[in-house]
C-alpha cells in the first residue's frame, strides 16, 4: 500500500512543534522506555519493506538473467522451458490504464461526495451518509466482480458501444478482438466504485477540518457559499485530497480478485493495442492467474519480476504525491 | 463611502436561546464606535448581525431592523452575500488563508467580485497594503505566503484584504486580542487613519483601546448567565468613560465588576 497517512498532509495551525524529534525527552524510565519502543516500530516498518524488495529482487533475478525477449517492451509471456521470453508491457498498461481511469472518475465523484457531506447535507442526513459511503469499502471485492460482471456489465455495453462506434477513431476507443463488454474500461468503472469510498472518506476528513475562521474570512469578503468552498475549504484540504487519490490509485493498482473475473483473457500472440475495449490482465491479476504454474523457480521468478514492477510502481506513485505536497507546504503552516 | 447604521429592537437568537435582546442605536459614519462589555454579554454578536456573519452559525437568527443609511439589512429581497461585500469584517484571529500569496490574499475579494484585468487587481493590492500600512513591509515579497508574516502583519493583511473591495462599513472583532502591544498599537493608529474613510464598529475586551481609539460607546451588560445580554447605553466615549448615565457602566469601568 501507500504510505502516505493523512495525519502528514493536515496543516496544523501552529505549523512544526518545537518538541519534535526527541527533543522533549526528560530521560526517565517512562520517555525512555516509550521513545525506543516508538524506534522499533519505526524501523520493523523500513525493515520490512526493504526484506520485501530484497526478496523481490533475489527471486526475479534469476529468471530475468534467462528471459529472452525484453522485459520491459514484450507482449509476450510464456515463461516455462529453456527459452523464457516474457515482458510486461501489455500487463503494464492495462494496470495503469485501468487505475488511471478509475482515478479519474472517482476523484471528482469524491470530492463531490464528501463537499456534500461536510458542507451542504442537513446535520440528520450527514452521519448516515458518511457511515453508507464507509459501508461501500467494507464489500468484499470479489462481491465487486460478481456485481460487475453480471449485474454492471451489461448495462454498460450501450454506452461502450456508443464509444466505439463514435470515437473509435482515436487509438484508445478502437474496437478490438473482444466483442463483449468484458474490457478494461469495465475494470475501471468497477474500480472506481471500489476506490470511491476511501477517496471520500479522507476526503471528508480534511474537509472537515477546515478551520471555521478561514471559512469566515471568505464569507465575510462576500464570498457564495461555493466561492467559499473553492476560496477555503478546497486550498485546505488540497494535499489531504492528493494523498487520498493516491492511497486509491495503490488500492486500484493492487486489485485482483475483481479484475480477474471482469477482463477477459486474450489468446497468446493477441495484437497489442492501446484500447480501453481490449482485454488483458492487470500485474495483480496476472499473477493471480498464474498461480498454478508456480513449478519451477524460473517460472516463478518471472511472475515475482512482475510483482516487483507493481512494487516499484506503487512507490513512484507515493514519490509523486510526496512531492506535489512538499510543494505546497509552505503554502500550508 | 462611509454610511450610517441605525439598529432598532433588534433580539438575536441562537436556535431558541435569545442571546441578545431589544439593542436599539445609532452609529455614526466615519467614526469608530466601541462595543464594550463582558465576557457573553452578546457584544460580538451584535456585531456580527451588522453583515449578517451572525446566520453563518447553525440556527443564528434575528428579529428587528437594521438600517444601512436607511435600506434594511434583513428585508425579504436583500442578498447576505451583497451585504457582507458592503459591509467588511476583521476577526479576532488574523485569518489570512493559508495556501495564498500575500497578493492573492488582498486580491480575493476583487476577484470574487469578478475582477481579472492584471493591472487594476496590481493596483488595489498596493493601494490596500499601502492603506493598511503594510505595502513597505511586504512589497519585496508578495508572492510570498500571507501565513509566514507575523501576527500584526497578519492583522493588518486582514484589514488590506478587507478595505480592497471597498466597503461602506469595517467591523472589527476584537482585532488585538492576539497581537502583542507593538502590534496593537500599528493597528489602533491604522483605524485612527481608516475612520477618516470608513464607519468602524469594533469590540474590544480592552477598556484603555476603547477610550484610546473610539469616538463612541457603547456598553453591553447581562443580569445573570442564561439571560439575554442587553445595550446599556451608547454614548460618546468621553461620557461613557467619564460622567456615565447609568450606574452599570460606572461599575464596569472603575472596574468594580466584569
Amino acid at each position: 500500500m501507500t504510505g502516505v497517512s493523512i495525519a502528514d498532509k493536515t496543516p496544523g495551525s501552529h505549523g512544526e512543534s518545537p518538541l519534535s524529534g526527541d527533543g522533549a525527552s526528560t530521560g526517565r524510565l517512562g520517555d525512555r522506555l516509550f521513545g525506543g519502543a516508538a524506534i522499533g516500530a519505526g524501523a520493523v516498518v523500513v525493515g520490512l519493506v526493504t526484506l520485501i524488495g530484497v526478496f523481490l529482487l533475489s527471486q526475479a533475478i534469476p529468471s530475468l538473467m534467462k528471459n529472452e525477449a525484453n522485459f520491459l517492451t514484450s507482449t509476450e509471456w510464456s515463461v516455462g522451458g529453456d527459452h523464457p521470453r516474457f515482458g510486461i508491457l501489455r500487463l503494464l498498461w492495462v494496470t495503469v490504464l485501468s487505475s488511471l481511469l478509475a482515478l479519474t472518475i472517482a476523484v471528482p465523484i469524491g470530492i463531490a461526495v464528501a463537499l456534500f457531506i461536510t458542507n451542504y447535507a442537513p446535520k440528520w442526513l450527514s452521519k448516515p451518509a458518511a457511515s453508507t459511503v464507509d459501508l461501500l469499502a467494507a464489500v468484499p471485492s470479489i462481491i465487486f466482480g460478481l456485481w460487475g460482471l453480471r449485474v454492471f456489465g451489461p448495462r454498460t455495453e450501450g454506452i461502450q458501444n456508443f464509444l466505439r462506434e463514435k470515437a473509435g477513431w482515436f487509438p484508445l476507443f478502437k474496437e478490438t478482438t473482444v466483442g463483449s463488454f468484458t474490457t478494461i474500461f469495465l475494470a475501471g468503472l468497477v474500480l472506481a466504485i471500489m476506490i470511491l469510498p476511501i477517496i471520500t472518506a479522507l476526503s471528508r476528513e480534511v474537509f472537515a477540518q477546515t478551520p471555521t475562521t478561514h471559512k469566515e474570512g471568505a464569507l465575510a469578503l462576500g464570498a457564495t457559499k461555493w466561492e467559499m468552498i473553492r476560496t477555503a475549504v478546497l486550498p485546505f484540504g488540497k494535499p489531504g485530497v492528493i494523498s487520498a487519490a493516491m492511497l486509491g490509485l495503490g488500492r486500484a493498482l493492487g486489485e485482483t480478485v475483481a479484475v480477474m473475473i471482469l477482463i477477459s483473457s486474450l489468446a497468446q500472440g493477441t495484437d497489442f493495442s492501446f484500447s480501453f475495449f481490449d482485454g488483458g490482465e492487470t500485474f495483480a491479476s496476472k499473477i493471480a492467474l498464474g498461480a498454478g504454474e508456480f513449478d519451477t523457480p524460473q517460472k516463478t521468478g518471472a511472475y515475482i519480476a512482475a510483482g516487483l514492477v507493481l512494487f516499484i510502481l506503487t512507490f513512484i506513485v507515493n514519490a509523486i504525491a510526496r512531492i506535489v505536497i512538499e510543494r505546497r507546504k509552505a503554502f500550508t503552516e | 463611502m462611509a454610511k450610517r447604521i441605525d439598529v432598532s429592537d433588534l433580539d438575536i437568537f441562537y436556535g431558541s436561546f435569545k442571546a441578545v435582546e431589544g439593542v436599539s442605536m445609532s452609529i455614526e459614519p466615519r467614526a469608530v464606535t466601541a462595543f464594550i462589555g463582558p465576557s457573553g454579554c452578546g457584544k460580538s454578536t451584535v456585531l456580527r448581525t451588522l453583515n449578517r456573519m451572525h446566520e453563518v452559525i447553525p440556527g443564528g437568527r434575528v428579529e428587528g431592523k437594521v438600517l444601512l443609511d436607511g435600506q434594511d439589512l434583513y428585508a425579504k429581497d436583500v442578498d447576505p452575500v451583497g451585504v457582507r461585500r458592503t459591509v467588511g469584517m476583521v476577526f479576532q484571529r488574523p485569518n489570512p488563508f493559508p495556501t495564498m500569496t500575500i497578493r492573492d490574499n488582498v486580491a480575493a475579494g476583487l476577484k470574487l467580485n469578478g475582477v481579472k484585468n492584471k493591472a487594476r487587481l496590481d493596483e488595489v493590492v498596493e493601494k490596500s497594503l499601502k492603506g493598511a500600512n503594510l505595502w513597505n513591509e511586504v512589497k519585496d515579497r508578495l508572492d510570498k505566503p500571507g501565513a509566514g508574516l507575523s501576527g500584526g502583519q497578519q492583522q493588518r493583511l486582514c484589514i488590506a484584504r478587507a478595505i480592497a473591495v471597498e466597503p461602506q462599513v469595517l467591523l472589527m472583532d476584537e482585532p488585538c486580542s492576539a497581537l502583542d502591544p507593538i502590534s496593537t498599537l500599528a493597528i489602533e493608529d491604522l483605524i485612527n487613519e481608516l475612520k477618516e474613510r470608513y464607519t468602524i464598529v469594533i469590540v474590544t475586551h480592552n477598556m484603555q483601546q476603547a477610550a484610546r481609539v473610539s469616538d463612541q460607546t457603547a456598553f453591553f451588560n447581562l443580569k445573570a448567565t442564561g439571560q439575554p445580554g442587553k445595550l446599556v447605553e451608547l454614548d460618546s466615549t468621553s461620557k461613557i468613560f467619564n460622567n456615565p448615565t447609568e450606574k452599570a457602566t460606572e461599575d464596569y469601568i472603575s472596574g468594580r465588576f466584569g
